[in-house]
C-alpha cells in the first residue's frame, strides 16, 4: 500500500509518501495562508521527491491544526445553539457558562435547556417532551440558526434521549447540522457539552475544509481515498471528519509521537519534538501517547479531550541565545521560520541554538565560517544548559522510574548531543518529519467510559462488555476486524458510590481497512 | 421573608470567589472535592451584583440561629448532573420549619474544598450573611470529623433535597454515625447527589466551637496566589511570605501507591528532595487527604494540622487523586486552631484516629524554618 502524510502546522507543511512501513520520501513546505496551496505544494514536492506516479497513491492522510486555529482565533464559526436534556437538573449552570465572552458571542450565545436526563446508573431523570422541543426547534429556526449541539446528562451512559432529540430536531429543521455530545466526549457534562458545541460551530467550515482538501488531492492527481487524523492518533474518514471536526485538536504533537515511535520502533519512550520555537515533550505507552487526566483548555474553553498530555518549552533551533549576569539564557524567544534570514549561519546577526550547534561542528548548516569566532566557552556552557532544560522536561514526562529511551524528533534535533538525564536519546532516520509519518502510519480507533456496578455484574464480565463495545466501535469506524487489539483498559472505583461503581475505560485499535 | 440582620465585618461580591475558591481548594490539603463547579454556580447567582455579608464570630448571640448546608455524594456524578440550583435553600427550609424557626446567617461545615462554597450561595439566595468560620478550618474525610459535632452539636434535624423536589427530614437520629448512613443511602436513591442541611445551631455555640475567620483566611491566600501569578512572583515563596505557611519540604514524586479501603483513597507518596532538601526523602500519608508528612523518616508534620502540595513551578495545590509520578512539590504545612488539639479532639481527628497509633500529635507551632 502506497500512502501519503500530511501534517499541516502553523510554519510548515511537512509531507512524507511511505510504501508499506518504509519511508520513500519526505519534505517540508511552507504553509500558506489558504492551507490548500501549501497542501498542494507539499503534495507535488514529494511526489517529485518520491519518483512516485500520483495514481500509484492508495491512500492520503491529512493532519491539521486549521480547526483548532478556527477556535483559537474565533473565525469561520457558525451561529449554534445548545441544546441540553436533563431539567430539572443542571439548571444553576446553564451551556457555554464557563466560556469566554468573545467566543461565545462568536457562535451567538444561544442556549436552551429540556426535559430529560438519566441517572448515573440509566435512570430517567425526567422524560423527554416533544412539544418542547418543537417549541425550541421553532425558536431556533426563527433565529436563522441552522447548527445544533445537543447534551443529555449521563449521555455516555445511554444516549437514547440524545439520539430522540437528534431526530425531532433534523425533522423539524431540515438541512440543519446537529451534534450528540455522547458522539464526541465522555463524563463530565460541562465539558462534553463543550466539545459538541464547539464542534457544532465548525461544521460549516468543515465542509468547506474537507472539499478543499479533497480538490488539493485531486489536484495533485492522486484518486486514492483521504483520511484525517484524531488527537488520539487514529483516522476518520472524510466523510466522518466533516461532522466531527473538533476531533482532529491536538492531533499534531500525537502524530509525532506516533511517528517517532514507529520510526524509532520503540513503543515505550519519552517523545522530545523539537520545532523551531518550542519543543513539546510527551510519553509514549505502547505506541500511543499517554492522555492527559485533567481538562484540557483550547481557545478558552475546558473540554475532555482525549489529548496527549504533553509538556511545552520554549526550546527550539531558533531560540536566541543571550549571555545575561546569572549566566546563559536560551529562549523562550525564538526567530522562527525567519531562522534562514536571521540565524548567524544564514548571514543575519543573531545568535541562535541552531548557530550552536553548526559553530560546535555536530551538524554542517548554512555557513560555518560566520559562527567560527564564538568562544568555545560559550558553545560548552550553550550546549550545558540546552540540555539542563530537556532533561527538565523529560523528568516530568516521566511515569515511572523505569529507564526508558528519549526518541527526539522534529528540525531542531540537532540540539541534542548525548544522552538526556543518563536516559538512552534515539534519533530514528526521518526525524524532521516524524509528524507527517505519523499521519501516514495512523490506525482505527473506538472506545468507550461507562460506568458498571460490580454488585450486579462481575468486573471480568464488566470489562469483556466493554472490550467488546470498544471492538464493535473500531469496526464501524473503518478498522479491520482481525487487527484490532485493545491499547488501553482503566478500571477506577468511584468513591462514595454503593453496589461497587466502577468506571471502565477501554480503547480499542486496528489497522485501516482500505477495500 | 425577613430575616434579622446581623452586624457585618465586610462584604464577599462576584471579584471574591476565584479567590475564596483557590484559597479553598488550599485549605482542603489534598481532598474535600472540586470547588470549581460550586465557584462557577456562586459566580451565576452574584453576577447580577448580589453581594454577601461575612459576619464575625463575636456578634452572633444565643438568638442568632445559624444553618449549614453542604454537598453529599460521588464527586464524579456531580460533574455530570450538577444542582438544579434551590436544593440548598430547600433543605435548609425543611429543617426550619421542624424547629419553627429562621436562620439569620449560614455556616460552612468544611471550608476545605467544594463546600466552602455551598453556604454561600444558599446565604446569596436567601439575602442573608455567612459566618466568618467553619467546623474544620481545612477538609476531613467524614461528617462527623466536625467541630461542631466533637463539641456537642446535635445530629438532628437534618433534611435532604434532591434537584428534582424531594426533601427528606431525619427528625430524630441517635448520633452522627447513622445521620451519615441514612443520607448516603438516601442520597444514591436521589441519583448520588443531594444537598444536606445539618441541625441549625445557636449562635452562641457555634461562636464556641466554630474554627474562626476561616472565610477571610481562604479569601486571604487565594488573594495572595492571584496577586502573585499576576506580578510572575514565585507562588510557593510567596504563599510562605504572606499567609502564614511553612516549607517543610521541596522534591519529587518518586512512588505513588493507593489503594481503596471502606470508601476511601488510601496510599501514600514517595518524594526525593529537591533544592534545600535535596539528598532527602520524604513520605506523605493520604486518606483523601495528606495525613502525615515524614522527611528522612521523622514524622514532621501531621493531622490536623494542614498538609498541602503546591506545584513547585506553578503554585497551584494539587488534590491527592492528581498525584503522580515525576510531580515536583512543595510541602507546606499551616497550624490547626486549637480547637482541633483538645484531647477530645485529637480522639477523632489526631493521628490515631486515622490508623497511626505509633505517632503522637507533636503541633506545627514553632517548628521548621
Amino acid at each position: 500500500m502506497i500512502r501519503i502524510g500530511i501534517d499541516v502546522g502553523g510554519t510548515n507543511t511537512d509531507a512524507v509518501v511511505m510504501d508499506g512501513s518504509t519511508v520513500i520520501a519526505g519534505v517540508k513546505a511552507a504553509t500558506t495562508a489558504d492551507v490548500m496551496t501549501g497542501v498542494v505544494n507539499a503534495l507535488k514536492d514529494v511526489l517529485a521527491a518520491s519518483g512516485m506516479a500520483a495514481s500509484a497513491v492508495d491512500v492520503v492522510m491529512i493532519g491539521t491544526t486549521h480547526f483548532t486555529n478556527a477556535v483559537v482565533q474565533r473565525r469561520d464559526l457558525a451561529q449554534t445553539a445548545a441544546v441540553r436534556l436533563g431539567l430539572p437538573a443542571t439548571a444553576s449552570l446553564p451551556p457555554m457558562v464557563d466560556w469566554p465572552e468573545d467566543l461565545k458571542q462568536a457562535i451567538g450565545g444561544t442556549w436552551y435547556l429540556a426535559h430529560g436526563g438519566n441517572e448515573f446508573d440509566g435512570r430517567v431523570i425526567s422524560p423527554l417532551n416533544e412539544e418542547e422541543l418543537l417549541g425550541i426547534a421553532a425558536d431556533i429556526k426563527a433565529k436563522g440558526i441552522n447548527t445544533v449541539a445537543i447534551s443529555s446528562v449521563f449521555s455516555p451512559v445511554t444516549s437514547d434521549f440524545e439520539k430522540q432529540a437528534g431526530e425531532i430536531f433534523a425533522k423539524a429543521l431540515p438541512g440543519a447540522h446537529i451534534t450528540l455530545s455522547s458522539e464526541i466526549g465522555r463524563i463530565g457534562l460541562l465539558e462534553r457539552e463543550n466539545a459538541a458545541i464547539m464542534n457544532a460551530c465548525l461544521r460549516d467550515l468543515s465542509a468547506h475544509v474537507i472539499a478543499a482538501f479533497r480538490a488539493a488531492i485531486t489536484e495533485a492527481g492522486i484518486k486514492g481515498k483521504f483520511f484525517l487524523t484524531q488527537n488520539d492518533g487514529t483516522l476518520m474518514d472524510a466523510a466522518f471528519a466533516e461532522k466531527f471536526p473538533v476531533l482532529t485538536f491536538a492531533s499534531g504533537p500525537t502524530n509525532s509521537m506516533r511517528g517517532a515511535a514507529f520510526l524509532s520502533g520503540v513503543k515505550d519512550a519519552i517523545v522530545v519534538d523539537i520545532g523551531g520555537t518550542t519543543s513539546d515533550v510527551g510519553s509514549l505507552h505502547k505506541g500511543f501517547p499517554r492522555q492527559a487526566t485533567v481538562a484540557v483548555e483550547v481557545g478558552g474553553v475546558r473540554t475532555n479531550f482525549r489529548m496527549p498530555d504533553v509538556f511545552s518549552i520554549g526550546l527550539g533551533g531558533g531560540s536566541h541565545v543571550v549571555e545575561t549576569r546569572d549566566g546563559i539564557k536560551v529562549g523562550p524567544t525564538s526567530v522562527g521560520y525567519r531562522i534562514i534570514t536571521e540565524a548567524l549561519i544564514f548571514g543575519g546577526d543573531t545568535l541562535t541554538t541552531s548557530d550552536i550547534v553548526v559553530a560546535s561542528g555536530r551538524y554542517e548548516l548554512g555557513d560555518k565560517s560566520k559562527v567560527a569566532h564564538l568562544p568555545a566557552d560559550l558553545l560548552a556552557r550553550t550546549q550545558v544548559k540546552i540540555m539542563q532544560m530537556l532533561e527538565d522536561c523529560v523528568e516530568r514526562s516521566r511515569l515511572s522510574p523505569d529507564p526508558l529511551p528519549v526518541i527526539v524528533v522534529g528540525g531542531g534535533s540537532i540540539l541534542v548531543d548525548g544522552p538526556i538525564g543518563g536516559l538512552e536519546v534515539i534519533k530514528p532516520n526521518h526525524f524532521a518529519v516524524a509528524n507527517a509519518v505519523g499521519a501516514a502510519i495512523a490506525q482505527v480507533s473506538g472506545e468507550v467510559d461507562r460506568v458498571y456496578a460490580l454488585a450486579e455484574i462481575s468486573r471480568d464480565a464488566a470489562l469483556a462488555d466493554a472490550k467488546q463495545r470498544a471492538t464493535d466501535a473500531a469496526v464501524a469506524a473503518g478498522a479491520r476486524a482481525d487487527s484490532i487489539e485493545i491499547v488501553d483498559v482503566e478500571d477506577v472505583p468511584l468513591a462514595y458510590l454503593p453496589g461497587n461503581a466502577t468506571r471502565v475505560r477501554v480503547k480499542a485499535v486496528g489497522e485501516l481497512h482500505v477495500a | 421573608m425577613s430575616r434579622k440582620p446581623l452586624a457585618e465585618s465586610y462584604r464577599l461580591g462576584f471579584d471574591d470567589l476565584e479567590a475564596l475558591t483557590i484559597g479553598a481548594a488550599l485549605l482542603g490539603t489534598g481532598g474535600g472535592g472540586n470547588p470549581y463547579i460550586g465557584f462557577l454556580r456562586a459566580r451565576e447567582v452574584f453576577r447580577q451584583g448580589a453581594t454577601v455579608p461575612v459576619i464575625p464570630l463575636e456578634v452572633l448571640t444565643q438568638d442568632d440561629w445559624v444553618g449549614e448546608v453542604g454537598g453529599i455524594g460521588a464527586p464524579v456524578v456531580s460533574a455530570e448532573k450538577f444542582e438544579q440550583g434551590d436544593e440548598g435553600t430547600r433543605a435548609l427550609a425543611a429543617v426550619e420549619a421542624e424547629l419553627g424557626i429562621e436562620v439569620a446567617a449560614m455556616i460552612s461545615g468544611e471550608i476545605g474544598g467544594a463546600n466552602a462554597m455551598e453556604p454561600v450561595i444558599t446565604a446569596a439566595k436567601l439575602g442573608i450573611g455567612i459566618v466568618d468560620g467553619d467546623g474544620m478550618g481545612r477538609a476531613f474525610p467524614e461528617v462527623q470529623m466536625c467541630t461542631f459535632f466533637i463539641y456537642g452539636g446535635g445530629v438532628a434535624p437534618a433534611a435532604i433535597a434532591d434537584e428534582k423536589g424531594n426533601v427528606v427530614v431525619y427528625k430524630h437520629v441517635i448520633d452522627m454515625f447513622w445521620l451519615e448512613r441514612m443520607a448516603r443511602h438516601t442520597t444514591v436513591d436521589m441519583g448520588a447527589t443531594a444537598m444536606l442541611a445539618l441541625p441549625p445551631m445557636r449562635g452562641d455555640f457555634v461562636q464556641k466551637t466554630a474554627v474562626p475567620a476561616t472565610v477571610t483566611q481562604a479569601v486571604h491566600i487565594g488573594r495572595t496566589v492571584l496577586k502573585a501569578r499576576k506580578a510572575r512572583k514565585n507562588v510557593v515563596e510567596t504563599v510562605v511570605e504572606e499567609t502564614g505557611a511553612k516549607l517543610f519540604f521541596t522534591g519529587k514524586i518518586t512512588d505513588i501507591r493507593r489503594h481503596l479501603v471502606g470508601g476511601f483513597a488510601r496510599g501514600e507518596a514517595i518524594l526525593s528532595g529537591l533544592g534545600d532538601w535535596a539528598g532527602s526523602e520524604a513520605k506523605i500519608a493520604i486518606q483523601n487527604e495528606n495525613l502525615v508528612l515524614w522527611v528522612d523518616g521523622v514524622p514532621v508534620l501531621m493531622v490536623p494540622d494542614l498538609i498541602v502540595n503546591l506545584e513547585l513551578d506553578t503554585g497551584e495545590p494539587l488534590t491527592t487523586e492528581v498525584l503522580r509520578y515525576g510531580q515536583r512539590l512543595a510541602v507546606i504545612g499551616l497550624p490547626a486552631h486549637d480547637l482541633l488539639k483538645t484531647e477530645k479532639a485529637l480522639e477523632i481527628i489526631g493521628p490515631k484516629a486515622f490508623g497511626y497509633p505509633d505517632l503522637t500529635y507533636n503541633p506545627l507551632e514553632g517548628k521548621a524554618k
